[in-house]
């Protein structure tokens, strides 16, 4: 009851940040947003599942497509988004069911070409997509200022959604499928696990969010071309965002998404020229001295209950899964 | 105004956004008019169908030796480290500049420096695989997969930096030129670059197969528990390993500064041929790199001819994901480095 | 109606025949002890029953319904329980949640608290309750033998197959295993086992069926099995078989 109190007051307070903000705040907590999708969509199936995904740059870029085509068409700004949803989750249950039985680095590569292979067709289809020319969006008949709020606020509920997806994932039994995957896929399907279906749902909810991220972030920039939304520093940037915070949890995500957002902010923009350099070296960094994560560094070995979880401590703690 | 948020803070966005700008669509500069054979002048040949033909997979021959050997390295550090080095692209891409460089400062022709650009990044691989790569080597695969990214982006960022992204080509003042042979336009040069790829590439596999070292590599690829428990010292193994996958990307890069254009740009590219022919010859075995990369240069050849110049690789990754989906161990079946 | 029944089973892989044209039934209640040599196919039997790997030929029922072809997980959920050779435990888990993984997906428990309620039962039954809370990868091998069997019984199996689930475990934790068996035994669970220690298998067993090469070359009682000429050849060689046979026969304890 304290946490639903607690998430509602954070919810509101960040929904008021308009309020307060001005429009570069304002695109900052957008960018978060974001970013907070990114990271949450892509810890159930790198998190939870283990599987190294690198297919988000392709979640992404297709959903920015679907979204600009449709509004392009015609369409209203929130059908287009939903639609960019659909046909993300519909493309990641028909690759899922492709390449989901490779195992380790085949599945991070086969994951990481895809992307590729669309931006290839996406940049060839010039008819569709206007090709390497990119594809402008409507433009929205209202001042910049309720432009920023719009898009701040559609991110945030886009950002909310990911995170009560990704605490059903965490607390329901698929969450705990997930991690007896992760952590012996044979002795999975022993336990009565049907291993296949689970990881197709976990890559299909790994992209749902993150197609209509895709389409929300076409229709706030006016502007895709494929190398942009295809890019695939998107697939990274969230692995580094969980990594950051910690995998496999369920606020880890968020944590990074914030540190990462506030590096980008801080350190790159005075070091232009080697921004690059400096990701790569936070990549480094990262992996030797917070291999678990911020969450790691406050969390125990392993919770105090019998059962891994979010459970009150004061109570029967009534999950099995987990493990925030 | 905001711009495009998403591409802030992405350095070398062109390099980075794309494995699959075409590297076999613009191939060096036709200056002397020597280099007849280039891939855009052969496709105006006139003459019989049959012959065009032989001369694309001619074409495609020619890259596919360098391919092999840009890829065999990167197989046996994945083979034997069970790493995928992301860095495996700049390492080529380093290996070309140490020839532009050696060409430019001391006339070195790109076929003497292989030594020095083999030679330097052995040293590289071998530090950077035990001051790095070594610390993290047992964790899991997402592990080492984003920290040889991570590794990449400096190296690469620092490549820009040092010689910017600008597009520089080695050219010789006494070049081959081309010969017809049997109808066929044979240029020199690239004829003696793959043959001298395909020689490292075979050079590599007898070092496996013979000397000690190799006999330790191969050793530790099969049960490293076990090669340790008879005294191999496997972290060591593990250096030479990823030093000799950077010395053969510094040899291959060395050659291929004849061919292609060098830049920092091109290192993804050169990562995604490795993948290609790793997955298309099946990862581990020298013999499969040798037939994953002429197999490559041949479909990106004809695809080349039948789809586009520009989609040459883009029909690879299909290939690759289509391969990866039905066959994962490559056409040639999984084995060893016997 | 038999509980298990293979017909006609064979299992190549490329040029290997590993299972080899094996007929038998389990009938329910049995506690049956499949025996043989090393690589003589036993764990190749329990991964065609279990789904792991489907018959080249042949076919296998699990109470008269076909199982081959089918998937682990839904044979799992049919009743068919295993453990594994090399333990396979989920190793950062704590070792409830190892047990509450098959109380929730293979016996499809209702609930969080059904689940936790039947694995509860099960490590108190295989003696680890104590241990619910430490991660499983810190338990002995002992320890996560039993596991294994808690992790098994939890799927509420109506047969369980158990591939040596003795080796590595010295004499007095074999005699406790043995007990675990019985209990399991007695609360009508049918069992294969899969043992190289004789004095196991004799000492559980009604019935032993013989693998060698693949092939099922005796079945009987254990005191007929002890005395059968083609099992001592096959375990002991040709010329010990010769040398007791001329003897008048003994007994061929491996």
């Amino acid at each position: 009851m304290i946490r639903l109190v607690l998430g509602v007051a954070v919810v509101g307070g960040a929904a008021a940040v308009p309020l307060v903000a001005d429009n570069y705040l304002l695109r900052l907590g957008t960018m978060l947003a974001m970013y907070a999708v990114l990271a949450q969509s892509w810890n159930i199936i790198g998190g939870y599942a283990g599987y190294p995904s690198f297919a988000t740059a392709a979640f992404f870029g297709l959903g920015a497509y679907a979204g600009a085509l449709l509004q392009g068409a015609g369409a209203p700004m929130p059908l287009a988004w939903a639609f960019a949803c659909v046909v993300a989750a519909a493309f990641a249950a028909l690759l899922g069911s492709a390449i989901l039985h490779l195992k380790g680095h085949y599945f991070a590569i086969a994951s990481l070409v895809v992307a590729e292979v669309l931006l290839e067709i996406t940049t060839s289809w010039t008819s569709l997509t206007g090709g390497g020319m990119g594809l402008n969006l409507p433009i929205l008949r209202i001042p910049v200022d309720a432009q920023a709020r719009l898009f701040y606020w559609s991110m945030l509920a886009l950002a909310v959604a990911s995170f009560v997806m990704a605490w059903l994932v965490a607390r329901g039994r698929i969450g705990f499928a997930l991690r007896c995957i992760k952590q012996n896929e044979d002795a999975a399907a022993m336990v009565g696990i049907d291993t296949t279906f689970t990881k197709v749902v976990a890559f299909v909810l790994s992209a749902l969010f993150v197609g209509g991220a895709g389409a929300m972030y076409a229709s706030w920039v006016f502007y895709i071309e494929p190398p942009d939304v295809y890019a695939v520093l998107t697939s990274v940037k969230p692995i580094v965002m969980t990594l950051l915070g910690g995998a496999g949890t369920l606020f880890g995500p968020i944590i990074g998404a914030v540190l990462f957002l506030i590096m980008e902010e801080t350190v790159w923009r005075t070091f232009l020229s080697v921004h690059a350099a400096v990701l790569g070296l936070i990549i480094v960094a990262l992996i030797f001295f917070l291999p678990h994560g911020v969450l790691g560094l406050v969390k125990r070995r392993r919770p105090a209950a019998p059962t891994a979880g979010h459970g009150s401590a004061g109570q029967e703690p009534a999950n099995r899964g987990g493990g925030a | 105004m905001k711009g495009s948020p998403l591409a802030q803070g992405v350095g070398h966005r062109a390099g980075r956004a794309s494995l699959t700008r075409p590297l076999c669509g613009h191939p060096l500069p036709e200056g002397e008019g020597s280099d007849a054979a280039s891939n855009r002048s052969f496709l105006v040949l006139p003459g019989p169908t049959p012959m065009l033909y032989a001369q694309i997979l001619l074409n495609g021959l020619l890259l596919g030796g360098l391919y092999a050997c840009i890829a065999v390295g990167f197989s046996l550090v994945w083979g034997v480290l069970n790493v995928i080095n992301i860095l495996h692209g700049s390492f080529v891409v380093l290996g070309s500049y140490i020839a532009y460089f050696a060409h430019v400062h001391w006339g070195l022709h790109p076929f003497l420096s292989i030594f020095l650009s083999g030679g330097v990044l052995f040293v590289v691989g071998y530090a950077v695989q035990r001051g790095v790569i070594n610390r993290v080597i047992a964790a899991p695969v997402l592990t080492t997969l984003v920290l040889t990214f991570g590794l990449d982006l400096i190296v690469n960022n620092g490549m820009l930096l040092a010689f910017t992204a600008d597009y520089r080509t080695v050219r010789l003042e006494h070049p081959l030129g081309s010969q017809i042979i049997g109808g066929l336009v044979v240029p020199l040069d690239r004829l003696a670059a793959m043959g001298l790829a395909v020689a490292l590439t075979v050079l590599l596999f007898f070092t496996l197969a013979r000397s000690k070292i190799g006999r330790a590599i191969v050793a530790v690829r099969m049960d490293a528990q076990a090669a340790a428990l008879m005294g191999v010292d496997v972290p060591r193994i593990y250096a030479v390993t990823f030093g000799i996958g950077a010395l053969m990307a510094g040899a291959a890069g060395s050659l291929l500064s004849l061919v292609f254009p060098i830049s920092p740009l091109n290192g993804t590219e050169f990562l995604g041929i490795a993948f290609v022919v790793c997955v298309l010859g099946g990862l581990g075995s020298i013999s499969g790199a040798i037939v994953g990369g002429f197999a490559l240069g041949a479909i990106q050849s004809f695809g080349a001819l039948w789809i586009g110049p520009e989609h040459g690789l883009t029909i690879a990754f299909a290939l690759l994901l289509l391969l990866l989906v039905v066959k994962p161990t490559g056409i040639m079946g999984r084995k060893g480095y016997e | 109606m038999s509980t298990l029944q293979l017909t006609g089973v064979t299992r190549r892989f490329g040029g290997l025949t590993a299972v080899d044209d094996v007929t038998m039934t389990i009938e329910p209640g049995e506690i049956v002890g499949l025996i043989g040599p090393n690589g003589a196919g036993k764990t190749t039997i329990v991964n065609l029953v279990t789904g792991v790997f489907k018959p080249s030929t042949g076919t296998i029922r699990f109470d008269g319904r076909r199982i081959d072809g089918r998937k682990p997980h839904q044979i799992s959920r049919l009743g068919v329980a295993r453990t594994y050779q090399v333990v396979q435990p989920f190793p950062d888990m704590t070792v409830l949640e190892n047990v509450m993984a098959p109380a929730t997906f293979a016996a499809r428990a209702p609930g969080v608290q059904a689940a936790r309620t039947a694995a509860m039962e099960c490590l108190e039954f295989v003696g680890l309750a104590p241990s619910q809370g430490l991660l499983a990868s810190e338990l002995t091998l002992a320890g996560r033998k039993r596991l294994e069997l808690a992790k098994s019984l939890a799927m509420h199996p109506k047969v369980l197959l158990l591939d040596e689930v003795n080796a590595g475990l010295n004499p007095a934790e074999i005699d406790t295993a043995l007990e675990l068996i019985r209990a399991i035994s007695a609360r009508g669970v049918t069992i294969v086992i899969i043992e190289h220690l004789m004095k196991v298998v004799l000492s559980l067993c009604s019935r032993i069926l013989v693998l060698h090469h693949g092939a099922l070359i005796a079945e009987g009682s254990p005191q007929a099995i002890t005395r059968d000429e083609r099992v001592i050849r096959a375990y002991l060689g040709d010329r010990y078989a010769d040398r007791t046979t001329a003897a008048g026969g003994a007994n061929g304890h491996g």
